[in-house]
Parts: C-alpha cells; structure tokens; sequence
C-alpha cells in the first residue's frame, strides 16, 4: 500500500473514530429533551458523557488536521466548497461545547433549559449536516478545472444527501440511547432502553436505505462496481440488525459493540465508495479530486505516518483507560449501589 | 486595515483577525493557570494544607471556564484556513498541515482526554494519580502552542521547504520543528501566557483583599502569582527583545515598520512616542522621544548596528519580487510594537511593586495596590492583541513571507456575501459568548460570589 492509500484509509479511520465515539454522545445530546423524567435524570444524562465528549471531539479536530497535512486540496475545495454547511457546523459545535460547561453553572430552571435545547440541537444538527456533507463528496458536486466548487449551497440539497443526514441522526440518537443503558441504573436505564427499541425500526429502516442507496450512488457517479462497497454496506445493516435484536434480548453490552461496528460500517461504505476519488466532481466527473491529485508529497505524508504510527495506539489506550475509570453508571432519581457515595457523584 | 472592507481578501483578513484575536484572549490564560492550578494542587498533597485544596478549586473553575471557549475558538480557526484560505491552504498544506496534525494527535488529544480525568476524576483516582492526570493536561497545553508556534512561524520565517509545481513542499520536519523562529517565539508565548496566569492571579487576590474576603487563604495565591509573576515578566523584556532580533533577521521590514525606519540608520535611536512620521509622504515626525543606540542594540545585538530602512527594503524587495508595496501599515505596527513592550513594562512593575508590599507584609492592606492590580488584569490582554497584531500585519503583504501574497490566498470561490455574513455571524456569536463568559468568569472570581467550597469532602467543583 503506497502512503497515499494508507493515509486514505488513516483518514476513514479518524472519521470512523469520531462517528463511534462522538455519535453516542451526539445521540445522548439529541434525547435530553425527551427521555429523562425530571432534572436530575437530565443531569445524569449530562454526567453520563461528561468526561469523555471532549476527547471525543477531538478525532474531529484531528481528521480536519490530517486532511489538511496529507491531502491539502482536498481540504481547501471542501471546507471553502461547503461554507455554509461548515459555518453552520461550527455554530452547533460552539454553542454544544459551552452548554456542557455553563449549563451547571446556574440553577435557574430557565437557564439550565436554555443549554438543554442548545446542546440537543447541536447535536441533532452536527449529525444531520456531516451526514449531508459527507454524502456530497461521493455524489458529486461540481468542481471546476482547478478543483474549485462551482456550486452553492442548495447544491447539496438532494433526496440521497438529505436522507444521509436523516440516517446519521438516527443511527446516532439509537447509539447514544443504547450507551445510556450501559452508563445509567433505575428508571432512567429502563427508559433509555424503551428508547433504544423505539428508535431501532426507524434507525434501521433509513440507515439500511441509506446504505443500499450509497452502493447505488456510488455505481452510477463514480464508476464503482457493486463490490467491494456492497461489503462494508452489508455488514453495517447485519451489525445493526443484530444490535437491536441484543438491547431486545438485554444484552445491551454487545449490542452497543454491534451499534459501534455499524458505524464503521457506514463510514467504511462512503470511503469505499469513495476511492480512488475524495471528492466526486459532477457533471465534470473528469474534475474529480482523488487520492493521487489531491495528496501531499510522498516525505510529508512519511512523517505524518509516523507520528500516527506513534500517537494513535497512545490516544486509543488513554482514551479507552478514561472509559475505564469511568466505568460505574451515573445515578438516576434514586442513588444505588452501583453509583458512588452521594459525597462522590459528580454534581453534573 | 480598513474597517470598512470592500473587497474579498480585506473582509477574509477582518475575519481572521476577529477570529484569531478572540482566540488568543483564552489560549494564554489557560497556558498560564493551567500550571499555576497544578502547582496549588501539587502544594495541597504535599502539604495536606486544606487551603491548597481549596485555592484548586477556586482557580480550577475559573481555569475551565476560560478552557471551553478556547476549544470552541480553536475549532473555528482550524476550519477557517480550507473556508476563506483556500488557495493558502492548498499551497501550503504539506508543510503547514503537518505541524496542526500533529498538534491534534499529539497535544490536543491529550490535554482534552486528561482535563476531562481531571474534572470528572476527583475520587475515582487516587490522588497522586489525580494529580498527574492535571500535569498530564497542561503538558498538552504546552505542546499543543509549540505546535501552533511551528505552523505560525513558517508562515513568517518559511524553513525546511521547496517549491514543487506551484506548492510548497516539505523538505525536513527538524528544519520545520527547529525553526529558530518558532523557538523564540514558542518561548516568548509561554512567557506571555505564565504572565498572564499571574497577574490574573495576583488581580483576583487583590480583589477579595480589597472587601477583606478570606484574606488568609488569598494571601498564599498572591505569594505564589508573585514568585511567578516577577521573574517571567522580567525574562519576558530580556525574551522580547532577543525575540526582535530574529524578526530582524527574517523580516527586516517587519522591523523596519515598527520603528517608523523611513530610511536606513547606524546606530539608530529608538523612538519613544513620536507625532507624525508614518507615511511615506510624511516620513519625519514633527515631535518625537527618542533614545540613542537603543534600536540598533534592541534590531541587532550590538550598540552600532545598522537597521534598514523601510524605502531601502521597498527598492529591495521590488527587485526581488516585482512592482507592488511591500511596506505594511507603519503606524499600525508601531504602535502595537510599543503597547506590547509598553504594557510588559508596567506588568514588570506591578509585579515588583506587589513584591515589595508582600515582603512588607503590607500586601493585604494595600488598597491602591489593590486597584492597581485589579486593572493590570487588562493588561496582559492588551499586550497578547497588541502583539498579534504586531506579528500579523508587520508580515503584510505576505501571508507566507516571501512566498505568497495575502491578495492572493483567499478562497476564489468564495463571494464577499458569503464573507460578509459569516464575519456578521462570527461577531454576534462571540459577542454573546464574550458576554457570558465575562459574567460568569466574575461571579466565580468576585468575593463571595462562588466561595471556595470547605474542603471537607473534595467533591468536584466542577461538573459539565
């Protein structure tokens, strides 16, 4: 594999990170206003992922950070290509990153419902335009000669992109509500895991359309056979599938591993479908900027490879202790054994 | 620059001012208490002294407010290169998105990680553990402004790079991660922002003295902003001024602008205060201070250097890189060049003055001291703006020195609309979260507003 390739794949798999790990944080923002019973429940939800959203966040940071080192015309066409859809990104971005930090900084009802609403819209937000954003790169948006985008903003307003920011809302809110089942105890577990079931059919429903559509998309704008992206596709549907049987049976644990798989799965399809090209040029399909047009030299992408080599089984074991240390679930209405002395429970 | 923009690439440089700036206004506060939070913290385990504890928690609180909006406005520049910048971006991505890649994997996964440990970690951790986790975060913070000072620099002191098909492209990381440039100006920031933790520090002390609020617990902050605050402003003046000589070296006419140097002088004085003398038109000031030889040891090294002068470097540089104006807005940058040194001076002695009156035994009941130093926690504010902007327009015309011209690195696609509304977003968002965050910054600095919490049970102070 020659290091273009590899960091191709480097980048799917800081997307892939951010998408598992930030999706249920997502999904537990998107459910703050309907599934708690009462503020502390609410608090609890804000506890549950308290800890970890910021590290989350940051494989976002680092994905736009390697695209800029590895493949900086890629980098420059889209983020000046999708202005506004980033523009509006970054305003859901702030106002999620200080509604988990001011939120607990007033007791007024009032106040607190304020950065309720602004972290559930956030995060319904984010989701729904990476979802449009990322479906844009493989169905084509027009590039001009020098791989600058042509269009604007309502270009990337198509029946296939619009249902690919539904899906990624979808799959994220059952995500986040299966991850509440595993971080929480009492009544607020039991109704994370109604919702959890309640969110699997329609999750399913649009996640599988979507995939089956990106296969299809992938044939008819970037002149890709069924297979390979038909494998990816696939396993997300059956990982999917078989997380919602595990909550129906229970087994919350594997079914929240099948969920993250899943996503990988979405993520592995687009970037499948995607190679060789990052970003599909239509009608112009000639315009297209791929792997090998778009990439740095050969020597920076050596030194980033190795840096990554180094850095990223660092983060996944600091990252995967913090979860560890994390581990007990948070209290809901009533303190049990399972959470820490009430001197102890972080008051979030 | 004109406040009414007309065209694109003036409206794509307010916004990235605008963005940048606000930035700034919390990146150094949190590499300077981040340190001074974990040194009380590491004092309170050594000591058991419960006011250590509690101190941790005051400054902590104040540490994480200030963090999130540094996240939040960190997000905001890293996708405004590829928004507005794309030609930039595209032109020099191999070199200058290494450095930020590597800030993210390296630095800034870290410090996010870490600091959530720490918040969230008060007794799932033990507390040495606790502990490092804090020390763990703000080597993160530390790290990730080498970073960033990396990827700066080049833009002004370009190393380690040739120019292949119209792309710049990197030709050793060590010349780029050793840049000589980077280095002092890596240094010279985390002076700035040690500064900026102390005499934030120290301002805040002299607020709950001011109303005799805990005046025991406050006077231990005070003694440790002191013992920090005097040395690293001090070194701060000795760091800025070594720091000029390599801008002389890499950018003579930087230099030559903020010194309003119409033409080439040995030795040359350094002026003071002058009336007058910043156009081309208008070259001698009708009234100035000036001091002799100063320029030539502060540009130079030595007492009887020669600085260049800003019509000899404009010949030069029309030479070199063809007919246009290669001079940046001389009375811009002189005087942001002399409200930076100007408000390290007076930071210097507001550090010494609280020195003395602590030694006396008189800190606490100094009540104009107090105010004194209740308005200096403006001041390192005002210095870190005045620097930038220092630093980023004495580069003008160049957005890579030498390389690229800023008129043309803006993204083409991108119409002045679009800039217009997104420069309109960004001010009314930030100004509403300037506003929040001074409100609640003030509630939990003020006395008696947030008290520190008795340190019987260290439950977290702070919670999402």
């Amino acid at each position: 594999m020659n290091l273009q390739n590899l960091w191709f794949v480097l980048i799917a798999v800081l997307w892939g990170g951010y998408f598992v790990l930030e999706g249920f944080d997502f999904g537990v923002g998107m459910l703050l206003p309907f599934l708690p019973r009462d503020e502390r429940q609410r608090g609890a939800m804000f506890e549950s992922i308290g800890p970890v959203w910021d590290g989350n966040e940051v494989w976002l940071v680092v994905a736009g950070g390697a695209t800029f080192a590895a493949f900086p015309a890629w980098y420059g066409t889209m983020f000046s290509g999708f202005y506004l859809a980033l523009l509006l990104i970054l305003f859901f971005l702030i106002v999620r990153v200080v509604s988990f930090e001011w939120r607990e900084k007033s007791e007024s009802p009032r106040w607190r419902r304020v950065w309720m609403w602004a972290n559930a819209g956030g995060s319904t937000g984010i989701a729904l335009i990476w979802g449009i954003g990322l479906s844009n790169l493989l169905q084509g948006v027009p590039l001009d000669a020098n791989g600058d985008y042509a269009g604007g903003f309502w270009n990337l307003f198509t029946g296939y992109t619009i249902l690919g920011g539904i899906a990624f809302v979808l799959l994220f809110a059952f995500h986040g509500a299966i991850y509440l089942t595993l971080r929480t105890v009492g009544d607020l577990c039991e109704r994370a895991h109604k919702a959890a079931l309640r969110l699997a059919v329609p999750a399913l429903a649009v996640g599988a359309g979507y995939l089956i559509w990106t296969v299809a998309v992938a044939v008819d704008h970037n002149d890709k056979s069924v297979f390979p992206p038909v494998l990816p596709a696939a396993i997300a549907i059956v990982a999917f599938v078989l997380a919602a049987v595990c909550v129906y049976v229970g087994k919350n644990g594997i079914g929240f591993t099948l969920s993250a798989v899943g996503t990988l799965g979405v993520v592995a399809t687009l970037f499948t479908s995607l190679y060789p090209r990052v970003m599909v040029s239509s009608p112009d399909f000639a315009n297209s900027l791929t792997v090998q047009n778009a990439s740095s030299a050969h020597y920076t992408l050596a030194v980033m490879s190795v840096v990554a080599v180094i850095c990223v089984p660092l983060i996944l074991l600091y990252q995967g202790w913090t979860y560890h240390v994390f581990r007990a679930r948070v209290g809901g209405d009533e303190l049990t054994g399972a959470t820490d002395a009430p001197a102890d429970s972080p008051a979030g | 620059m004109p406040l009414v923009a007309s065209t694109t690439v003036d409206l794509a440089r307010l916004q990235f001012a605008t963005t940048s700036i606000y930035h700034f206004l919390f990146v150094p506060l949190t590499l300077g208490l981040g340190p001074l939070v974990a040194i009380m913290q590491t004092l309170w385990l050594r000591s058991k002294d419960e006011r250590w504890l509690r101190l941790t928690r005051f400054f902590g609180t104040l540490f994480l407010i200030n963090f999130a909006i540094g996240v939040a406005t960190g997000l905001v520049q890293e996708f405004e290169f590829g928004m507005n910048w794309s030609v930039y971006s595209k032109f020099v991505g191999n070199v200058f998105g290494a450095p930020l890649a590597i800030e993210g994997l390296a630095a800034f996964m870290l410090e996010s990680t870490f600091l959530g440990l720490w918040i969230f970690g008060w007794n799932r951790l033990s507390p040495r553990l606790h502990l490092a986790t804090l020390w763990i975060a703000v080597l993160g913070t530390w790290l990730s402004g080498y970073f960033i000072l990396v990827a700066n620099s080049w833009m002004q002191h370009p190393v380690g790079y040739k120019i292949v098909n119209g792309q710049a492209q990197l030709t050793s990381v060590w010349a780029l991660l050793s840049n000589n440039f980077a280095l002092r100006a890596y240094l010279h920031t985390i002076l700035a922002g040690l500064i900026f933790g102390s005499i934030v520090m120290l301002g805040i002390c002299c607020w709950h003295f001011l109303r005799r609020h805990e005046t025991d617990l406050f006077l231990k902050a005070a003694k440790l902003a002191l013992i920090v605050a005097v040395p690293v402003t001090l070194l701060q003046l000795v760091v800025g001024n070594r720091f000029g000589e390599a801008v002389t070296s890499a950018q003579s006419m930087k230099i030559a602008a903020s010194e309003a140097q119409w033409n080439t002088c040995q030795p040359c004085g350094f002026s003071m205060f002058q009336i007058g003398g910043f156009t081309k038109q208008d070259p001698t000031p009708s009234f100035s201070i000036v001091v002799p030889r100063l320029l030539s040891y502060m540009a130079t090294g030595s007492f009887s250097g020669q600085v260049q002068g800003l019509n000899q470097l404009q010949q030069q540089e029309r030479r070199n890189f063809g007919r246009g104006n290669y001079i940046p807005n001389v009375r811009t940058i002189y005087w942001s060049m002399r409200t930076m040194a100007y408000m390290g001076m007076l930071m210097f002695l507001v550090a010494v003055l609280g020195a003395w009156l602590y030694w006396r035994r008189k800190l606490e009941q100094a009540r104009w001291f107090h105010w004194i130093a209740l308005v200096a926690i403006a001041f390192p504010y005002i210095a870190a703006t005045a620097g930038w902007i220092l630093t980023e327009m004495g580069r003008q015309p160049w957005i890579v020195q030498g390389l690229l011209l800023t008129s043309k690195a803006n993204s083409p696609n991108v119409s002045t609309t679009w800039l217009g509304i997104s420069l309109g977003f960004f001010i009314a968002l930030y100004v509403v979260l300037g506003v929040v965050d001074f409100v609640l910054m003030r509630r939990y600095a003020k006395p008696g507003g947030a008290p520190p919490e008795p340190a019987s049970e260290p439950t977290p102070v702070v919670s999402y």
